[in-house]
């Protein structure tokens, strides 16, 4: 008898479980379904409904965030209603899985996908192994391009973390340092295309007879020159580059501005009182005691700067489009992807351009953690 | 010169060198800012620093040559001025009266003119209504003829802009919190490797991922909408934010975790009750720098929404303003302001974490 009941209850309870589990299992299909349903919805919308256009905008943000945050909310649902040894197992991806799946989609796979599609011609149809990196070493607008870019690559570092220490300095003594740093920061705030509008006004040219509306111009004639368009402003051709690279330096030096004021306040005051007693000149001061004490913040400043000239693309797209010997490694790239259809050498520009960043985003991230800067 | 003294001129030669850097830095801004709000025809011709007082001629009078006697083929005298036609042409000046003639020989006018201070103060919200709206716009030229131009709808651009910025800050932040929480808190087999994954791939440049990531949209028919978009910004921003977080929320205090465990709540719980709200300066700082890096950026949607007039965003909408009607200043000044316009708003009211998240953006490959 008490088996037979042992036996009836251990059947009941293999009863309630597999009701539990059903409930579970339709729980856990279910409520996805359900979810996927109201997104599938909302992408049909997006892309078929003739709607207002804030109305489009509204129903996309509220589809394109909502959409996600239900994704955890149900995947994590699921997990949870797993057996704990499995919820414990697989929780942990639910949280890491979007994003390292995404990272893989369109960072890491596209890397190898683009050195394999640099190894083939234009059509990804012949292997050609290393043809396309002969040839971009080698092509005359290629060369141009390099040629450029080192230019950026100097001047535009070079000037933006002098002006920007310069600023920082005088900045750190006046009595108006909050406004004077917010007005030289806020170019930071600008696209390149607004920029490129805005220096494109700057440099403005009209025949010389009637009224400059472009401030340098004007300047120029009232100072009793002929007016010129900027980019014959010197005849020597790659000196023209140096009319965009201005354009960058306006736009960087807010950044290297406020690190640099944040490094020169990190300067024990004890230090710069006791030079000045002993009779150090302001200049002294600056380049004796300031300059090497916040030498890693320059580096890290100048090192920043230069990754971003290295891909800088839309000023010279937007300004010049490449011509006047302006091309620049970026440019190229774009023109050879996607106008002018060459897969293999346009991946081949990207490489090279990979190449470059690395030691320089190594020497970044390995400052970035020593210093903790967030 | 005493040491006062010394110290007085110093600091008077900082300001007034600090003075003219913040002058030079701001004036090209603030010369489309004030034109975009002059007449088409003040802007063609004449700069936009002539609505500061300056000195112009102004005619007092116009004489008819006729009225007067002149003999247009010799020396004429006007108002104490001599001159040949040629000569007046140009116009002639005596003192501060000018007299110019205007018109050709026979039927031609003779204006007398003084100089006189003046400022150039004709302001106007048509730019901006011009480029905002998507209508055609009327307007009449100098010489009478009629012109019609479509508007360029930077309203509509405005607007797809916002629809693409808004997910693309939020979405990639949501994903990268729910990772970086994952790699500081949980235990996972994998967990070492994904992790120097995230931090290699910083450095890989968006440009690598262009052509790869087009193939597979054109494939998924992804290309021109904007969850392809979304999709894009995240793939590109989500290694360093998830770095960001993690050193973030790495550091928040264990003990306040491991109560809440006791406690019998969920991970998810904690992530979402405990986590985020901890996490908002962190949050607040990226969410700022990665809003203005897709507000602003026009590379990724150049290639990625390219084919479709209907999702351009603001960026594409002025680059094509550029391309298309290059010398048009008063449609270009307008519409370089309302692509600024939000950056700008976001700068000056949340600076703090502005600057905090452009400075952590540095390491963005």
């Amino acid at each position: 008898m008490a088996q037979i009941e042992a036996t009836t209850g251990k059947e009941d309870s293999v009863g309630t479980r597999i009701l539990a589990l059903l409930s579970r299992v339709f729980l856990a299909v279910i409520i996805p379904l359900i979810a996927f349903a109201v997104i599938y919805a909302g992408f049909i919308f997006l892309r078929d409904s003739n709607a207002p256009k804030w109305l489009i905008a509204l129903v996309a943000i509220v589809w394109g965030v909502g959409g996600v945050g239900l994704l955890y909310w149900v995947f994590n649902g699921v997990v949870e209603r797993l057996p704990d040894l499995w919820t414990r197992r697989l929780q942990p991806f639910v949280f890491v899985g979007p994003a390292v799946a995404i990272l893989i989609w369109y960072l890491a796979l596209p890397t190898a996908r683009t050195f394999w599609l640099s190894l083939f011609d234009r059509n990804a149809a012949e292997f050609i192994g290393l043809q396309n990196y002969t040839a971009i070493f080698t092509e005359r607008l290629m060369r141009e391009a390099f040629r450029n870019n080192i230019m950026w690559i100097i001047f535009g570092s070079t000037f933006s973390v002098a002006f920007g220490l310069l600023i920082a300095v005088l900045a750190d003594r006046s009595k108006w340092e909050r406004v004077s740093k917010s007005l030289i920061f806020l170019p930071m705030a600008i696209s390149f295309v607004g920029a490129g509008v805005i220096w494109n006004f700057m440099y403005e040219v009209r025949p010389a007879d009637v009224p400059q509306i472009g401030l340098l111009n004007a300047i120029v004639v009232a100072l009793g020159g002929s007016p010129k368009a900027w980019y014959a402003w010197t005849e020597i051709i790659p000196w023209n580059n140096l009319f965009l690279i201005v354009i960058v330096i306006w736009l960087q030096t807010g950044f290297s501005m406020v690190l640099f004021s944040a490094a020169l306040k990190g300067i024990p005051n004890e230090l710069l009182e006791a030079a000045r007693v002993d009779g150090a000149t302001e200049i002294r001061i600056f380049f004796g005691i300031m300059i090497p004490y916040i030498q890693t913040t320059i580096i890290t400043v100048w090192t920043t700067i230069v990754i971003f000239t290295l891909k800088i693309f839309d000023v010279v797209w937007v300004m010049t489009g490449g011509q006047f010997g302006t091309e620049v490694i970026a440019t190229q790239f774009y023109r050879q992807s996607f106008v002018a259809r060459n897969s293999g050498f346009g991946s081949a520009i990207a490489i090279v351009l990979l190449v470059a960043v690395i030691p320089v985003m190594i020497y970044n991230l390995r400052q970035f953690r020593e210093q903790e800067a967030f | 010169m005493g040491a006062s003294s010394q110290k007085r001129l110093n600091l008077l030669i900082v300001n007034l060198a600090l003075l003219l850097l913040v002058i030079i830095w701001t004036i090209p801004t603030l010369g489309i800012f004030v034109s975009s709000f002059r007449t088409r025809e003040d802007i063609q011709s004449s700069g936009w620093w002539t609505i500061l007082p300056h000195k112009a001629w102004e005619t007092t009078a116009t004489l008819s040559p006729g009225d007067l006697g002149l003999d247009p083929n010799g020396v004429m005298e006007v108002e104490g001025v001599t001159g040949t036609f040629e000569e007046l042409r140009n116009g002639v000046q005596s003192g501060d009266t000018r007299v110019v003639w205007i018109g050709n020989r026979r039927l031609g006018r003779i204006e007398v003119q003084k100089q006189v201070w003046t400022v150039n103060w004709d302001f106007t919200l048509e730019n901006y209504q011009q480029v905002l709206s998507g209508k055609e716009i009327q307007f009449t030229n100098a010489d009478g003829t009629v012109e019609t131009i479509p508007g360029d709808n930077m309203m509509g651009a405005f607007l797809n802009s916002l629809a693409v910025a808004v997910p693309a800050t939020i979405i990639p932040i949501l994903i990268a919190a729910f990772g970086a929480y994952a790699f500081a808190w949980m235990r996972f087999p994998g967990r070492k490797i994904l992790f120097i994954m995230v931090v290699a791939l910083l450095v890989v440049p968006l440009q690598i991922a262009l052509v790869p990531i087009l193939r597979d949209y054109n494939r998924l028919q992804l290309n021109g909408t904007f969850l392809g978009m979304w999709l894009a910004h995240t793939g590109f921003g989500l290694a360093l934010a998830t770095y960001l977080l993690y050193n973030y929320i790495s550091t928040l205090p264990r003990e306040t975790l491991e109560s809440a465990f006791i406690d019998g709540a969920s991970h998810f719980t904690i992530f979402v009750r405990l986590i985020m709200p901890l996490s908002v300066p962190a949050l607040a700082s990226f969410a700022i720098f990665q809003f203005l890096w897709v507000w602003n950026d026009y590379l990724v949607a150049l290639i990625f929404l390219g084919g479709n007039p209907e999702t351009k965003v603001i960026t594409m909408r002025l680059a094509d303003i550029v391309g298309s009607r290059g010398n048009d200043w008063h449609l270009l000044t307008a519409g370089a302001f309302v692509t600024m316009i939000l950056p700008l708003l976001v700068f000056f009211s949340l600076q703090r974490y502005f600057v905090r998240g452009l400075m952590a953006g540095s390491v963005k490959g």
